[in-house]
């Protein structure tokens, strides 16, 4: 009786690890063991020395990287006073907070569409410039890393804010009134108890973005051109276009890397910055 | 109140950057214009009419929810069970099989694409539609797990201890003592599993085929052959249903408990 009770859970849990290990750890671990073999099954970095050694990848990596970093930088910049508003000043939280959330849930395909509408040859922008004089003839807006990182900010804002938000709320009004109090200026009260404060805030929310950003399809897939390829139409295109798999695992086995480094460092250094954390 | 007034105009100038260009394109939809544009021209009904016209969408569509609503429920069979015996019973390598439930969200989608249509579908031959029914199954397996697993936390497990000594069975005291007291979380955990799956791109992109296809895929390779407004406005439809969910779960559990 005791025995059969001490092992039920397993019954519980068994079901969904074998699912699991079946259909995503085995893949997954096979996909990773497959980029150190070569064709004649014995050990090689042919894969990955051939992939650094393209120029090709080395531009997409580094656009992948750079078009990331500036996208989180301007969600950072954006969000931090969005956020602090909405905590410490809004009297419609909940609405201007169902207002960040609504374009989250919002598919990325629309998204990405109406940003087409805006930025294109034709679009609303264009035509505005047009209109008043300051180009002669439409610009292009569209199809390359411009409206890629356009469109990258406003799919990750959102989770920025409400990361911010989470954090901005636990922050006592009394901390702002005790530093007013001791002689504190609004300035030097945001720089020395808001803004570290807000840290754990920025760092998760910092990772979402960076994350999302390297690892997002739709966006640069449609708004991006063929000359302005990230890592993950990247991997797309070598898989499903170019049918050649092996170089689509080893960017794919790189991505994961990437990922997991910049978000276990990330948390690493925000550690060190804040060790209450 | 200075420094709030530039904060207010910031925070104005981001929503207009999150929420205009939503705006735009349901504005485009109205436009009596064969392609799509904003400012349009006119005003007519006849995009909302031509998305009934493209077959492709309607079957999409149906596959979309079908997927959506299955791969939630299958997500839920498999995770419910696992997050009650996490809190509930203590055992060794807890904390890896918790690790495990929740590891999905920690690959990129794009990646678990490429692996199951390499490994799975390819692997084991299968058809288009059960691949996308794992795919999203496995997507959907860290939400329900995260958020039953914050509200398994909060329920007494005496009360469970309670019913059986009264001597209900374990049926009974599943189904009328703890799903009960877990429902919110369950119902929270499933809305926002089927908005991820009807949403999704990056996985579905490997593993529909000609006939089976899902919405957000088919909507793609329609705008690459017709930039016209039907899109914007199967586009404003599909987002004046999400606000209608949205404003569902506000009424019932609050937009709190799903975020």
């Amino acid at each position: 009786m005791l025995e059969k009770k001490t092992k039920i859970y397993w019954l519980f849990i068994l079901p969904g690890c074998i699912f699991l290990a079946v259909f995503m750890l085995i893949p997954l671990f096979t996909l990773i063991m497959q980029t150190f073999f070569n064709e004649a099954g014995s050990f090689s970095l042919t894969g990955y020395l051939s992939l650094l050694e393209s120029t090709y990848f080395k531009q997409v990596f580094e656009r992948s990287i750079r078009l990331s970093l500036i996208s989180t930088l301007a969600c950072a910049v954006l969000g931090f006073p969005t956020a602090y508003y909405i905590s410490k000043y809004s009297k419609n939280k909940g609405m201007l907070m169902a207002l960040a959330v609504f374009p989250m849930f919002t598919s990325p395909v629309i998204r990405s569409f109406s940003w087409m509408v805006i930025l294109g040859k034709k679009g609303f922008v264009n035509k505005l410039l047009v209109d008043i004089g300051l180009v002669d003839k439409p610009l292009s807006l569209l199809y390359n890393e411009f409206s890629m990182v356009v469109g990258f900010i406003q799919l990750f804002l959102p989770l920025m804010i409400l990361s911010l938000i989470g954090i901005m709320d636990n922050i006592s009004e009394d901390l702002n009134l005790a530093a007013g109090n001791l002689g504190a200026s609004k300035a030097k009260t945001f720089r020395y108890v808001v803004l570290p404060l807000s840290i754990p805030g920025l760092v998760t929310g910092s990772v979402l973005v960076f994350t999302g950003c390297l690892t997002a399809y739709t966006t640069p897939q449609l708004l991006g051109g063929t000359d302005t390829r990230v890592l993950a139409t990247m991997i797309y295109q070598q898989a499903m276009s170019l049918g050649d798999w092996t170089q689509a695992s080893v960017v794919a086995v790189i991505m994961i890397v990437v990922t997991m480094l910049v978000s276990s460092g990330i948390n690493a250094v925000s550690r060190k910055l804040n060790p209450t954390l | 109140m200075k420094k709030s007034k530039s904060l207010f105009f910031v925070t104005l100038l981001v929503y207009i950057f999150l929420i205009g260009p939503l705006l735009v394109i349901m504005a485009a939809s109205f436009s009596d214009t064969t392609y799509l544009t904003f400012p349009g021209k006119g005003f007519t009904l006849r995009w909302y009419e031509q998305i009934l016209k493209v077959k492709t969408f309607g079957s999409a569509a149906r596959y979309s929810i079908i997927i959506a609503f299955a791969a939630t429920f299958l997500a839920l069979v498999l995770g419910l069970p696992a997050a009650y015996a996490l809190n509930r019973y203590r055992f060794k390598g807890k904390e890896f099989i918790k690790g495990l439930f929740l590891s999905p969200v920690l690959i990129p989608v794009i990646v678990l694409g490429f692996v199951m249509l390499r490994y799975v579908t390819n692997r084991f031959k299968l058809p288009a539609l059960p691949s996308l029914l794992i795919g999203h199954t496995i997507l959907s397996i860290p939400y329900v797990m995260r958020v039953i697993t914050s509200s398994l936390a909060n329920f007494d497990f005496s009360m469970e201890e309670a019913a059986k000594i009264l001597g209900a069975s374990n049926g009974y005291t599943f189904f009328h003592i703890l799903l009960p007291n877990i429902k919110s979380g369950i119902v929270s955990a499933c809305i926002m599993a089927i908005i991820n799956s009807f949403n999704n791109v990056s996985l579905s992109a490997f593993l529909t085929s000609a006939g089976v296809t899902v919405l957000p895929i088919e909507m793609m390779a329609y705008v690459e052959y017709h930039f016209d407004p039907t899109i914007a406005a199967l586009a404003s439809l599909l987002m004046v249903i999400t606000l209608g969910v949205m404003l569902i779960i506000e009424k019932t559990l609050g937009l709190k408990s799903v975020v």
